[in-house]
């Protein structure tokens, strides 16, 4: 009897030895992010300075200046991406979710098994390919040159995914009895979906298109080898640039500019954890509706 | 056919075309970078390509060999430093974390996501480096494998994390009741019922972290160090290979494209049809791995 006993003390012992050790992993994880962005932000925010926003980099390998052109590059840069990749994202979110899973024809059937595989393949896909490709098709053989275009094209190929998965959530978010509703009111499938599905899908959508945002703010790979790095403000499209990630890239790698480095990279860290919240409250609020 | 009829079918065909892009992408990619390859495999031979101990574009030699030891260390020993602690993190969120600690290191883990590569870049510069080069060995710079593989570490957690903590929670529930009634405790339940129970799920996860680790550029361009030299032990301890510097095949690529021409510049589209083939299987092999699930009725 009293070796059951023991036994069962050893199991025990051995069950909070390994449970602090898995403690230890959780809070290891935790210290780390608190390490990394409390660094990064505190060293980062000594250097920072009203001007420091206002006034374009200095050029050459002096580092010197601000970051203003990087700003606008990047916000310009967002904005075309986002131009090209959310209707052929929420396009094909909607064709996913609202016509794929009554289709008859066994063709139709196919090219959703197809489009299914297209998403979850070009998600894994590594950056630096989509940076090759855009290079060979958008800045030599298409001839646009390192430019905002071909930089947005060829990174709308990394968040197309992402906003039709954000897409594909929302909607099936929405009751089916709206659209029961709606077709019963002899609404055809298109003006239900219009009307109907999509006004009360948008919260859903917007999380995917600030999601996106943030990948193409925090993306290097594919800029670096499509967008050409000058450092002054973007006149047009057709424009090369920087953006705050590629500029991050370039003071630590060209100029040793660790300081101005930091201070970017600390904007950048500020940008992508209000990302986070914003989509976290989202999420929270869109969870909160349907819940009740 | 009624207008109305047709802007319907005019509407569904539009939207079944934006959900045949990425297919098409895909499509394209693979005909773009292969396209642009093709001279480097006809000239230099994927034989010579992948087993070619120099690289010197200048001189006519385009050996990728010493990158793939690069990525294939750099990876391995990130996977060394990242899996257990992602697992880890895995298992104490899933199964034994209060709900007040998960709401925070969960959070924690999605942030160390979406930190954009070139911080952790940044960071490892300024930070890993200097202590690594702490380490006293002949010809220790601080950048090299070591340091890029804990930088590679800390990016691929979020994945291994998050991608086993759903395959230990997707364990049907009655597995662990039957393990409880039998006596066993928790320790022994996760151990010996819900863990074997997720692993495929734990292996694609690992999977898709090799795959991230395999293609990540920016982060590593910035610690490695750079030099296409085949890594080497410097002093008797093996171990000392992992403070040798090094290049990774995307590394290679980012760095050279943009100036490289010809040859060079096919081989460099070469190197990224390998490494675009070698990501593909193995996330395909993920995917198929995560849905087998062994327990599920028939």
């Amino acid at each position: 009897m009293g070796e059951k006993v023991n036994r069962l003390r050893f199991r025990k012992l051995r069950q909070t030895g390994a449970f602090s050790l898995l403690w230890f992993a959780g809070a290891v994880s935790v210290l780390i992010m608190v390490f990394v962005v409390g660094y990064v932000i505190f060293k980062g925010f000594v250097h920072l300075t009203p001007d420091f926003f206002t006034t374009p980099p200095r050029g050459g390998l002096s580092g010197e200046g601000g970051i203003s052109s990087t700003i606008i590059a990047t916000v310009y840069l967002v904005i075309c991406t986002l131009i090209v990749a959310t209707p052929l994202g929420v396009g094909a979110g909607v064709f996913l979710i609202e016509y794929a899973d009554n289709l008859k024809s066994s063709m139709i059937k196919k090219f959703v098994a197809l489009a299914r595989f297209g998403v979850e393949t070009l998600a894994g896909v590594p950056s630096i390919i989509f940076g090759l490709f855009g290079y060979a098709l958008f800045v030599t053989a298409m001839h646009f040159g390192f430019s905002i275009l071909s930089a947005a094209l060829a990174g709308s190929c990394l968040v197309i995914p992402v906003i039709i998965r954000t897409t594909e959530e929302a909607l099936k978010a929405v009751p089916d009895s709206y659209r029961y509703a709606s077709l019963a009111m002899g609404a055809s499938r298109w003006e239900t979906i219009r009307k109907v599905v999509l006004p009360s899908a948008v919260t859903g959508i917007s999380t995917g298109l600030i999601l996106s945002a943030g990948r193409i703010v925090s993306e290097t790979a594919i800029f670096y080898v499509t967008l050409g790095g000058s450092y002054r403000t973007p006149t047009s499209i057709m424009s090369s640039g920087r953006t705050m990630a590629l500029h991050v890239y370039y003071l630590a790698m060209e100029t040793r500019a660790f300081d101005k480095a930091m201070a970017t990279g600390a904007v950048l860290v500020v940008l992508i954890i209000i990302i986070n919240l914003v989509i976290n409250v989202i999420s929270r609020r869109l969870s909160a509706e349907t819940g009740s | 056919m009624t207008g109305k009829q047709r802007l319907e079918s005019v509407v569904k065909y539009v939207l079944m075309f934006s959900a045949l892009m990425s297919i098409l992408i895909v499509v394209m990619i693979g005909i773009f970078t292969f396209r642009e390859a093709i001279p480097a495999f006809r000239e230099i031979g994927i034989i010579k390509l992948l087993t070619g101990t120099v690289w010197r574009p200048g001189q006519g030699q385009y050996g990728i060999l010493a990158m793939i030891a690069g990525s294939g260390l750099v990876t391995l020993g990130a996977v060394v430093i990242g899996v257990p602690l992602a697992l880890g993190c895995a298992i104490f969120l899933s199964e034994i974390a209060p709900p007040a600690v998960k709401s925070i290191v969960r959070p924690s883990i999605e942030l160390l996501a979406g930190i954009p590569s070139v911080v952790y870049g940044l960071f490892g510069m300024v930070v890993i480096v200097p202590l690594v080069r702490n380490i006293d060995v002949p010809g220790n710079t601080g950048f090299g494998l070591l340091s890029a593989s804990i930088v590679l570490a800390v990016m691929i957690l979020p994945t291994i994390s998050s991608v086993s903590e759903y395959a230990i929670r997707s364990v049907p529930k009655r597995f662990r009741e039957g393990s409880f009634a039998m006596g066993a405790t928790k320790w022994e339940t996760m151990t010996k019922v819900i863990l074997p129970g997720a692993r495929s799920g734990i292996m694609s996860a690992i999977i898709l972290g090799l795959g991230r680790a395999l293609g990540e550029t920016i982060a590593m361009i910035m610690v490695i160090g750079n030099s296409v030299i085949i890594p080497f032990a410097s002093t008797d301890n093996p171990l000392s290979i992992f403070l040798s510097r090094a290049r990774t095949l995307t590394g290679n690529i980012a760095v050279e494209i943009n100036y490289a021409t010809g040859l060079h510049e096919s081989a460099l589209f070469a190197t990224g049809v390998i490494l675009f083939i070698l990501i593909m299987l193995m996330n395909s092999s993920a995917r198929m791995l995560i849905g087998r699930k062994k327990w599920e009725k028939k």
